[in-house]
């Protein structure tokens, strides 16, 4: 694949370090302003550096843009980096595209305006920092493509109206589905109707958008939730 | 959107107007711009962030005009305003001509002042070469 990097930062660099050294043989370019780190990812890389706006049509002509299968923006500002995603798409029609956010709201607009796929360091790292704090909320593990649906981690509190239950006749919102149970020495099991929800369970599921606060409390509420519709 | 000369010079006609205005920028002393009988809201912050722009009350702007240094930064507010909070009347300015038609091809109110300006000049210097050739000729 011919693909093409904008921005010469930490990420950037050590992204095209990690395409070229894949097994796949991929071309890679780094397209990039500032001239001193050009000047680093040629003398560490080689030759594979453009120095240029990578949204400025005529560095982007240069670059082979037209040929290219990939581009990911990855700049340190998502305003760049929505703008060559954008660019590339309409005026090159290049298949993919991905943009780097640093502010993970803007994640919903990027998709809204086309851009194939969003990367978000800000929310990785802080789902990571979730996952060690000691609450018992609900951590997003990834976004399914398409869909509005997510893949989401919920840990069961000792006092939890669901410990003990079935998770037949749990209420979960429409569109839940539990696919995973981690129980509090590690073991993974595959749930079914009869698999009972014991204290301290990580449960992995796959919920809708919209549907992960009802999801977290009806996991995690320690009295039982008022039935739907009351 | 934007205090620089056009932002200022923009905010302060329409208040004069009689329109309800609220200037936003990313640095505080870019209102000095504004003369003192300017009635409308200043409001320091980042204008690509949706958080700021709904503090603005940008779903109940009847218009959104985003003037900044930065071509994409421009794109991208413009965008947000028409995507995300429904601003129905939203103008763009980008400076370069290539981006700009990209952008209005993708149905964006967008002007180019590179190529307004280069065309202004162009019209004078055309008119004036005619009036020196008619005083040449006469």
């Amino acid at each position: 694949m011919y693909i093409i990097v904008v921005g010469a930062g930490k990420v950037g660099y050590y992204l095209a370090k990690e395409l070229l050294e894949a097994p796949e043989g991929h071309e890679v370019l780094i397209i990039e302003l500032d001239a001193a780190k050009v000047e680093r990812v040629t003398q560490e890389l080689g030759d594979i550096a453009l120095r240029g706006d990578g949204c400025e049509a005529a560095t982007m002509e240069k670059a082979g843009y037209g040929r290219a299968d990939m581009v990911i923006a990855v700049t340190g500002d998502d305003e760049d980096n929505l703008v060559v995603c954008q660019v590339a798409k309409a005026k090159f029609s290049v298949p993919r595209t991905v943009a780097r956010i640093n502010n993970p709201k803007n994640e919903t607009i990027f998709k809204q305006l086309g851009i194939d796929t969003t990367v978000s360091a800000t929310a990785a790292i802080l789902a990571q920092i979730e996952q060690e704090l000691p609450i018992h909320g609900l951590i997003q593990l990834l976004s399914l493509k398409g869909g509005g649906l997510e893949i989401v981690e919920v840990k069961v509190p000792q006092r939890a109206s669901v410990v003990g239950k079935r998770i037949g006749e749990l209420l979960l919102p429409q569109q839940s589905l539990i696919t995973l149970i981690v129980d509090s020495d590690g073991t993974p099991r595959v749930p079914s109707n009869e698999t009972i929800i014991r204290a301290e369970d990580q449960v992995v599921a796959v919920t809708r958008r919209e549907s992960e606060d009802a999801l977290r409390a009806a996991l995690t509420n320690s009295s039982s939730p008022a039935a739907p519709g009351r | 959107m934007g205090c620089g000369r056009v932002g200022a010079t923009l905010a302060t006609w329409l208040d004069a107007d009689g329109h309800d205005v609220t200037v936003l920028d990313i640095r505080p002393d870019a209102f000095k711009r504004l003369p003192p009988e300017f009635k409308g809201r200043r409001h320091a912050g980042n204008a690509i962030d949706q958080d700021v722009l709904a503090r603005v009350g940008l779903r109940q702007a009847d218009a959104f005009v985003a003037v900044t240094q930065g071509d994409n930064r421009n794109v991208m507010a413009t965008q947000m305003a028409k995507h995300l909070f429904g601003v129905r009347r939203t103008l763009c300015r980008i400076y370069d001509p290539i981006r700009e038609e990209i952008y209005r091809d993708l149905g964006l109110e967008t002007i180019s002042p590179t190529l307004v300006g280069a065309q202004l000049l162009k019209d004078l210097l055309d008119k004036q070469l005619v009036v020196a050739d008619g005083e040449a000729e006469g």
